[in-house]
């Protein structure tokens, strides 16, 4: 009668995080996903900062999640063989007016349960961090914050709960939902599914999802970041997480190395109406490399290799909504989790399963397996190891993308894992294929050609992130 | 660990030029490792003609000029491994490699030549807002997809950026079927040759809009249109000037940059300004016995001035690999020479007059359009060379030549300064 135990609707990384967490259950979940991969929305654009936690006031549900899924972020980071990295952040503070506020900071830190908070004096802080801007007064240092690779968690979730039972539907659109007398009816652009309880994982959508079933209506706005990542040689111009102090300039945006050594620049907040608008502006970039400079000197702005922008989902009461909606049965919200979303999607998943676990008295599987192994990153190997790998696979003695130096070999297999990449954005964000400094200029039709042939397709079908976003569009002279 | 005398890093024209030239001195063990799958690096995408006309007083295209030296390689046995991507190359000269078949090993090399190209500037450098939609390509991918594949990126196309390949593939596109409807160019001036101009935009009524840059890409999925702008004397977008181009394909000719990571990686110092290593009048770098040539060092116009820098750059390895090349520990012999006025740099950056030919080109480039000026030579405070030009651009490479009498002439001298001056 039911198609489904459980739809999460959304595989960025808060539903895919539940979707791993209940498939240590026996029950029969499936993700929706309206695009054709994992991490597609906000999960795709965002800074992969892992953050301590004093942000979030005392009490609050973001506080409580940010904890945790900072505690659990280690253990899970090894179970899913994805890069973490305890790299400690810095808000910094720029003139000793400001030092009220940052000292309320470390005690909200403190209060939220934060360890191993200080304040450095400015010659604390410039030891740490040379690059900083000169006219640093202080700065509050939490050396538990970190940085993730938001892609490889993400589908690293997805792999997992895949691998563990999770069916997933792609490219499949909710249109609408209609209670029944237990569980709903999920109208979608691929037919209707039932189903006993939905997750609404939909990030900026959550709010039509929501209110589709409740009286009680949320709002969310699409809050826009815009970007500017560094080539790896500029990777090393700060070792932490810098942040400013929010000041009568606004609220600063940071500087970061990323968990594969490239330098992170942004985010911009800009609320906009359109909760598809992930373009840059102007305005937009200018504010992230002129404010930047409040921070942190002498940053090689020639080195940029691309701007980006992700959409948070803000909801009008400034908390996560983690909850079964109060006149909707089996209908959990996970709405409005932006900043510190990726941190807490380890806590955020565990929350939503316990839940339903509890709703549905649900039994632990047997065969549940924690582990998932990553691609095989041939660069992680001693020279003899890398041998026998490539007598083994020549594969993997083929670089295809040169810029990062990644292997036919591992092309292939992010294509043939579980939920495989099936484009060109879905090979670049499981293997960083095309993700350096040239963006893919080389390898892209390279790498075209083994997706075409691992997919038995034509290569004018392999798009770029699936859809209409093809990447040729015939043979030469077809028009003529 | 295999031993060679010169490696040879790339397998394009400098290092087909280089291996040839090396072999032509006595070098036995010669080795190029190329990491495409044939030798001719990017000349095998250039399809269109006005190859060689220097080198072989007719006129080639890519693929043809690159069989001619490809030919000499054949000709001397000269050894190549192709697919094979250098992963390292030590300050010692140890180059690590990788291939399908000989896996990871690595060569002892007494002598580098550094000769890996460049690559195309992306996007992201120049921080163009918007959408990123299939449909945005670097010209020199969608020439490599139209050329060498045979597939089309898109009907209805924008340039932005004139340098050549931009130039050379709105003709391409256009005779292949697509509609080009304009080239916009930041600067007042193009970028690419006054010849490929004519034959490519003017001869088939392709507009350049020069001074115009995109201010926004449109198009969730595949590109849908362009906003064009023009800018002010500072390059910044004037208000009010926006013009939407709809389009399905935008191609970027906005700058080469010498791919140096290797040479970074080993230790060679690199010019900020053409992001290339620093060389003496040997080509040679910081790093003794270790060569640079062709666009690694700076990019080049004509493929024709690689192969003779390429060529130079093989002679002089195969002197260092012979003990026919002086050394000077302390390099205190060594006359500087320094870019001034107009003159963005100079390639060598240093001369040692002993060890120097009867003849060098000194090579440079401009930073903006000057007319009727003078390319000026000082050895100190006297002018040597003063030669008039009436236009000079910094899309076209220009070049002086200095003789070995010259400074052999002038002993005590301290600076050797290349600058325009007024004619």
């Amino acid at each position: 009668m039911y198609d489904y135990d459980v739809v999460i609707i959304g595989g960025g990384v808060s539903g895919c995080a539940a979707a791993r967490e209940l498939s240590r259950y026996q029950v029969n979940v499936c993700v929706f996903e309206k695009e054709e991969d994992v991490c597609c929305g906000t999960s795709k654009a965002n800074s992969g900062i892992v953050h301590a936690g004093y942000d979030a006031p005392e009490g609050s549900l973001k506080a409580e999640m940010n904890l945790r899924g900072n505690e659990m972020m280690e253990t899970l980071a090894e179970e899913l063989d994805i890069p973490f990295k305890r790299n400690g952040s810095l808000v910094l503070c720029l003139n000793q007016q400001d030092m009220p506020r940052l000292e309320e900071l470390y005690n909200r830190g403190i209060a939220n349960g934060v360890k191993g908070l200080r304040i450095l004096n400015r010659e604390e802080v410039l030891e740490k961090e040379p690059n900083v801007a000169d006219g640093v007064f202080a700065a509050l240092y939490a050396p538990t914050a970190g940085i993730v690779c938001p892609f490889e968690l993400n589908i690293a979730l997805a792999e997992n709960a895949n691998v563990n039972g999770v069916e997933f539907r792609f490219e499949t659109e909710v249109q609408e939902i209609r209670k029944l007398e237990e569980g709903y009816e999920l109208i979608t652009n691929q037919g209707g599914f039932k189903t006993r309880y939905v997750v609404n994982a939909a990030g900026v959508y959550a709010d039509r999802f929501h209110n589709m079933v409740s009286a009680d209506k949320i709002h969310i706005t699409a809050r826009r970041g815009d970007y500017c990542l560094l080539d790896k040689s500029a990777g090393n111009h700060v070792k932490s997480t810098v942040f400013t102090l929010p000041g009568e300039f606004g609220k600063g945006v940071l500087a970061a190395p990323t968990s594969h050594g490239n330098l992170i620049l942004g985010p911009t907040a800009i609320d906009i109406e359109d909760k598809e608008g992930t373009n840059t502006t102007r305005e937009g970039l200018d504010q992230v490399l002129g404010k930047v400079g409040m921070s942190v000197k002498n940053i090689p702005m020639r080195q940029v290799i691309t701007s980006f922008a992700g959409l948070r989902a803000h909801e009008d009461g400034d908390e996560f909504i983690i909850e079964e909606v109060r006149d909707a049965k089996g209908f959990i919200d996970c709405a409005g989790i932006e900043s510190p979303g990726l941190t807490s999607c380890p806590a955020i998943g565990v929350r939503i399963a316990d839940m339903i676990k509890e709703g549905m008295g649900l039994e632990e599987k047997e065969d549940f397996t924690a582990v998932r192994k990553g691609i095989l990153k041939p660069e992680t190997l001693g020279k003899e190891e890398r041998d026998a790998l490539i007598r083994e696979n020549p594969a993997y003695g083929n670089i295809i993308c040169r810029c990062e130096m990644i292997t036919e070999g591992e092309i292939i297999d992010a294509i043939h894992r579980p939920l495989g990449a099936k484009s060109l954005d879905g090979v670049k964000r499981r293997t960083r294929a095309g993700m350096g400094r040239c963006q893919s200029g080389f390898c892209s039709p390279r790498t075209m050609e083994i997706l075409a042939r691992e997919r038995h397709m034509d290569i004018r079908e392999v798009t770029k992130s699936g859809g209409n976003s093809r990447i040729v569009v015939g043979t030469n002279k077809d028009a003529l | 660990m295999e031993n060679y005398d010169i490696v040879i890093i790339g397998g394009g024209p400098a290092g087909l030029a280089a291996a040839v030239s090396a072999r032509e001195q006595g070098i036995d063990r010669v080795l190029i490792l190329e990491r495409d799958r044939e030798l001719g690096g990017i000349l095998n995408q250039c399809i269109h003609n006005g190859f060689g006309l220097h080198t072989f007083k007719e006129e080639l295209t890519g693929p043809e000029y690159a069989g001619r030296f490809i030919a000499q390689v054949e000709e001397h046995n000269i050894e190549y491994k192709l697919n094979t991507m250098v992963m390292d190359i030590s300050r010692d000269k140890v180059v690590t490699a990788m291939n399908r078949e000989e896996r990871l090993f690595e060569i002892q090399a007494k002598a580098v030549i550094l000769a890996m190209g460049c690559r195309e500037r992306a996007r992201g450098a120049l921080n163009i807002p918007g959408y990123r939609p299939a449909g945005i390509f670097s010209a020199g991918t969608a020439q490599r997809l139209v050329n060498m594949e045979g597939y089309m990126p898109g009907r209805e196309v924008v340039i932005l950026g004139s340098g050549d390949i931009g130039l050379i593939m709105a003709r391409r596109m256009t005779l292949e079927g697509a509609r080009v409807k304009v080239v916009a160019e930041l600067m007042p001036y193009s970028g690419g040759l006054k010849r490929n101009i004519v034959q490519c935009l003017d001869d088939y009524g392709i507009p350049l809009k020069l001074s115009h840059t995109v201010v926004d890409i449109k198009g969730k999925e595949r590109l849908e249109g362009i906003t064009l702008a023009e800018v002010d004397s500072k390059g910044k977008p004037i208000p009010g000037t926006e013009e939407f181009y709809s389009c399905d394909t935008l191609l970027l000719s906005v700058g080469l940059i010498p791919e140096n990571e290797l040479s970074g990686g080993m230790g060679v110092e690199l010019n900020p300004v053409t992001s290339g290593p620093r060389v003496n009048e040997s080509l040679e770098t910081n790093i003794e016995g270790v060569f640079a040539c062709g666009n690694v060092l700076h990019v080049h116009d004509l493929v024709d001035f690689v192969s003779e820098e390429a060529k130079a750059a093989g002679k002089n390895a195969a002197a260092y690999v012979l003990n026919r090349y002086p050394q000077h520990a302390d390099g205190t012999k060594c006359v500087p020479l320094k870019a001034e006025a107009g003159v963005r740099y100079t390639v060598p950056e240093k001369i040692c007059p002993e060890r120097m030919d009867d003849q060098l080109k000194v090579r440079f480039r401009v930073g903006n359009v000057y007319k009727n000026c003078c390319i000026s030579v000082y050895f100190d405070d006297k002018r040597i060379i003063h030669k008039k030009k009436a236009v000079v651009a910094p899309g076209e490479m220009e070049e002086v030549v200095l003789t070995k009498e010259q400074l052999l002439e002038a002993p005590a001298l301290q600076t050797i300064i290349v600058k325009l001056e007024e004619a």
